[in-house]
């Protein structure tokens, strides 16, 4: 009979472990989202500070993690002027303002997350394919404008359609690209070879 | 004799649930048709280039599935509230005035998507045209009106019950509808910081999907494993406490699995990793639930295709989202599948299983008390089409999912682990001829998944309307004996 079942198997016993796991798993939750919150605000260790983009950036192999890391060095200002850290901010706002409202996360991914339609993002600054640093702002630049008559399809077929962004807009996508590119991502994508 | 579908047997909350499962099943069409027109683009990238782009057609698809599942959801707690609680819906009006306010929004949403598609890099576009981030892509205004709707249906629910009577399943459906509604608040604000972005994010698309999705899909199942086998609530109810116990104790913490390669701190590999590779487990026990309730019954129930698509909706959430998450959720496979077509062989098999099967089930309970009660058992008059529809619809699924899988482990053996992730280690693997050919196998499953939904339609439109004889009595469940 239904009174002889053993505690462990009764309504009530499981009703007060789903209540009280749930609770608990969320509480742990909040707290490790504190941390994470701590950990990678601009200007943190794991995702640097808008003024990166001043800096020459790198992803290399780190044989004590056996990851690559991203390697922050000395002064390389994007368009040919340091920046202060609004400037900085701006540039990269108006860059991540346009990735959105391009829909370029339902080609491309960002972190690797979104569509497989298109190249992943997350280090589309350092990619070999956009050549010396020297060259690669403008050469992105050209090619956001008018990717239809930049494009390059990798034998693919498949074209960047044109999607109106203006100058103002491009640079802002490269200055989000680069920034994007200094974020620790714990070896995300592996085995990348940087452009240099 | 035809027997019409008649709004006189319906309720006051299930003829407003026929309202959003009819909205349903037009999105449903909508997300097979941009599917087809996507899939179709990896195969002829020329094809609607400049008109409907692949981004369009994808956003179109990801956000109709992910509407007409919510609508789905919304219309079967609307079937069964009034039942479940004895009570007629407290605010009926002001539920249909929610559902009018949802679709003229959906709609408006979808035309824009269209006929407008992007906008300037500024808040204006982020408001009113297109917020540019995965499943979330609505506007802020719409978000606006998403949660008004959901305040006034969870009003509905809450208010029902309290002035009814309160159940197990009763107090599991509005604690997580005020869970659900919450956590869509935190994909309501801009922020510059991706990884803080992506974040919250997650927050919503994870905690919605692998997390009070699945316990709503679980009061669903409850409710009609009672309500089609008669089976006793004391045990249907005891199993829901256990689903919701693993559900939560895995999936809450398992969205650490999100977090392992954008930025968040390493803590979160080991965390994500563990409780991620639980989460199977309580879709385990709903297969075993689901089993052992059909059996106890001897497999007699009022109501043949619902239940099927019940057993199919257990066996599909462990199989697409158990099965196909557990295979690539270990940061240490994650690190060369994230970002690949592993996650949309994943999605595919996952949303359908888990989410598409329990709607339609839930389809079948509604055209069956539209037509008076109507015999759904053994020899169903045109018994094959429901049938048929069901096959075809997962034969078609579960094939766009392997070929989605073959073309995942060639990008991550190509693209990742020889090519080193950069642009052209990408299209070395989309252009090799493995990968051509799985997105090849994948449209062609593509259109077996919409003979199957033409058939369902077909099905859910005339399915009854010959028989004569009424709904099937149900038998009296063995009595439970101590050990």
């Amino acid at each position: 009979m239904m009174e002889n079942i053993p505690f462990w198997a009764s309504t009530n016993f499981w009703k007060k472990t789903a209540i009280w796991v749930t609770a608990g798993s969320f509480v742990v939750l909040i707290f490790l989202t504190f941390d994470t919150m701590r950990q990678t605000m601009a200007g943190s260790v794991r995702v640097p500070d808008y003024t990166v983009i001043n800096r020459h950036i790198d992803y290399r192999y780190d044989d004590r993690q056996r990851r690559s890391i991203p390697v922050i060095g000395g002064e390389a200002p994007l368009f040919g002027k340091i920046m202060d850290a609004s400037e900085a901010e701006k540039w990269v706002t108006l860059g991540k303002k346009t990735i959105q409202a391009k829909n370029c996360m339902n080609c491309h991914t960002l972190l690797g997350n979104g569509a497989y339609f298109a190249p992943d993002l997350t280090k589309a600054w350092l990619d070999p394919a956009w050549g010396p640093e020297t060259v690669r702002p403008q050469l992105m630049k050209m090619f956001l404008m008018d990717p239809e008559g930049n494009a390059r399809t990798y034998g693919s077929g498949r074209k960047m359609p044109n999607l109106g962004i203006t100058e103002e807009e491009a640079k802002g996508i490269i200055a989000f690209l680069k920034w994007m590119s200094s974020i620790n991502t714990n070896g995300f994508p592996y085995n990348f070879k940087t452009g240099g | 004799m035809v027997r019409a579908f008649d709004s006189n047997y319906l309720n006051g909350g299930q003829k407003l649930a026929i309202k959003y499962f009819s909205v349903a099943v037009i999105l449903f069409f909508a997300q097979l048709l941009f599917g087809l027109l996507a899939g179709l683009q990896y195969l002829h990238p020329d094809f609607l280039h400049g008109i409907l782009d692949f981004n369009v057609n994808r956003m179109v698809h990801i956000n109709a599935m992910i509407v007409w599942m919510l609508y789905g959801f919304i219309g079967s707690v609307y079937w069964f509230l009034e039942e479940e609680s004895g009570h007629e819906v407290v605010g009926l009006k002001l539920g249909n005035l929610g559902f009018w306010l949802l679709t003229a929004a959906v709609t408006v949403v979808v035309l824009v998507y269209l006929l407008v598609q992007t906008g300037p890099g500024n808040d204006f576009t982020r408001w009113f045209i297109n917020e540019g981030r995965e499943y979330i892509e609505a506007p802020r205004w719409a978000d606006i009106g998403i949660v008004i709707v959901m305040l006034i249906f969870f009003y509905n629910v809450a208010m029902t019950f309290a002035r009814g009577k309160w159940s197990g399943i009763a107090g599991v459906l509005t604690l997580d509808l005020i869970a659900l509604a919450g956590l869509y608040l935190a994909g309501m604000f801009y922020v510059t910081n991706i990884s803080i972005d992506q974040y919250w994010w997650w927050w919503v698309v994870h905690l919605w999907v692998e997390a009070t999705w699945e316990v709503l899909v679980g009061c669903m199942v409850a409710w009609s494993l009672i309500h089609i086998l008669g089976a006793r609530r004391k045990i249907v109810e005891t199993w829901l406490y256990i689903e919701v116990a693993m559900m939560f104790g895995s999936g809450i913490l398992g969205l650490g699995h999100h977090y392992f390669w954008a930025g968040q701190p390493e803590y979160w590999l080991a965390i994500g990793g563990f409780f991620s590779a639980l989460e199977p487990i309580p879709l385990v026990a709903m297969v075993v639930h689901s089993i052992y309730d059909a059996g106890v019954h001897h497999l007699r129930n009022r109501n043949h295709p619902a239940l099927a698509w019940i057993i199919a909706h257990t066996f599909g959430n462990f199989l697409g989202a158990g099965v196909w998450g557990f295979m690539h959720t270990l940061p240490q496979v994650n690190l060369y599948t994230h970002g690949t077509q592993w996650t949309s062989s994943h999605g595919h098999l996952a949303f359908f299983g888990a989410y598409a099967t329990i709607n339609i089930a839930f389809f079948y309970l509604a055209v069956q008390r539209w037509r008076g009660d109507v015999w759904m058992g053994a020899n169903l008059v045109g018994g094959w089409r429901w049938k048929w529809a069901l096959t075809l619809l997962s034969v078609g699924v579960m094939g766009m999912t392997i070929a989605l899988l073959i073309a995942g482990y060639e990008q991550s053996f190509i693209e990742r682990a020889q090519g080193g992730s950069t642009w052209s280690a990408y299209f070395a693997a989309q252009t090799h001829p493995w990968f051509v050919e799985s997105m090849a196998w994948r449209m062609l499953f593509g259109w077996v998944t919409v003979a199957g939904f033409v058939l369902l339609v077909w099905d859910l439109l005339t399915v009854g309307k010959y028989e004569t004889r009424p709904v099937e009595a149900l038998a009296e469940e063995p009595a439970l004996t101590s050990a």
